[in-house]
């Protein structure tokens, strides 16, 4: 009624496990519910941070190699200034804080939300056994360890969209 | 900006039908625009929107999070509720603006 063509499915693989990464799966993956559009997430590599229990709440951003990261003002944060012990976890931190205020949940708390509105949640089997990681290591709500080939499976329908974050 | 009659009241509504003045809004006409939803409303309905129009009145933004902070019901209720897109359907049919939540 509304539109005339809607995306009917997504399809997201989160490959890496920084906060912005995870968070920008997270974000698509949880408006894309929002809108009734059927949901998976992929998780792979890296990305797995984001559904391990003992991590998805402790992720952190990099603060050497990232030159789009600035500090509170608006400069840049100097290199060398990463290097400094602890400032990773202050800086990752600090974007948590950040997002906080935005009503942005804590990682187990935003999957909850995806997963309360049907969004489904994977992990990679080739990366879990690259990192030997068990089912036990990740959030109890994952659906499945999938291989590439069961995913497209899943992917697959009329109007599905594979996003790659 | 559109006008729509929903139980006899005429009320302003922007082009996607979402209500510009809540205080045009009654729970007659709520049934109305659940209707053409295709939803029937029960008190937890009702519950929820007064919750989302409550937070719409302090100037506070809407967000699915909230919900679970209600006290009403939690997200997943949510969801049944209004099946498809929740907070979409639910301030539509609670005559407030579409929120403009990306979470």
């Amino acid at each position: 009624m509304e539109q005339k063509h809607n995306i009917k499915k997504i399809n997201l693989i989160c490959a890496k496990g920084a906060i912005e990464d995870v968070y920008a799966t997270l974000i698509l993956g949880n408006g894309a519910v929002m809108e009734g559009i059927e949901t998976n997430i992929f998780f792979t590599f890296f990305g797995l941070d984001a559904i391990i229990k003992s991590r998805m709440d402790k992720l952190h951003t990099a603060v050497v190699g990232n030159p789009a990261l600035r500090l509170p003002g608006g400069l840049r944060m100097p290199t060398l200034l990463g290097v400094i012990p602890g400032m990773e976890s202050f800086t990752s931190w600090m974007m948590m804080g950040e997002m906080a205020k935005l009503d942005i949940p804590p990682v187990s708390e935003f999957l909850e939300l995806i997963d309360a509105g049907g969004g489904k949640i994977y992990a990679c089997k080739l990366a879990m056994d690259m990192f030997k990681l068990k089912k036990e290591d990740l959030w109890e709500n994952v659906i499945d360890i999938l291989t590439v080939g069961e995913f497209y499976e899943r992917a697959g329908g009329e109007d599905s969209h594979i996003i790659f974050t | 900006m559109a006008q729509k009659t929903y139980a006899g009241v005429t009320v302003d509504v922007n082009e996607e039908g979402y209500f510009i003045n809540p205080s045009q809004w009654t729970k007659e006409i709520a049934v109305e625009i659940a209707k053409e939803e295709g939803i029937t409303l029960t008190e937890q309905h009702f519950a929820i929107m007064e919750f989302l129009r409550n937070k719409v009145q302090k100037g506070e933004p809407l967000s699915i999070r909230s919900i679970n902070h209600s006290g009403v019901i939690d997200v997943k209720t949510f969801y049944q509720l209004f099946p498809g897109a929740p907070l979409k359907k639910a301030t539509k049919i609670a005559g407030v603006p579409k929120p403009a939540s990306c979470i």
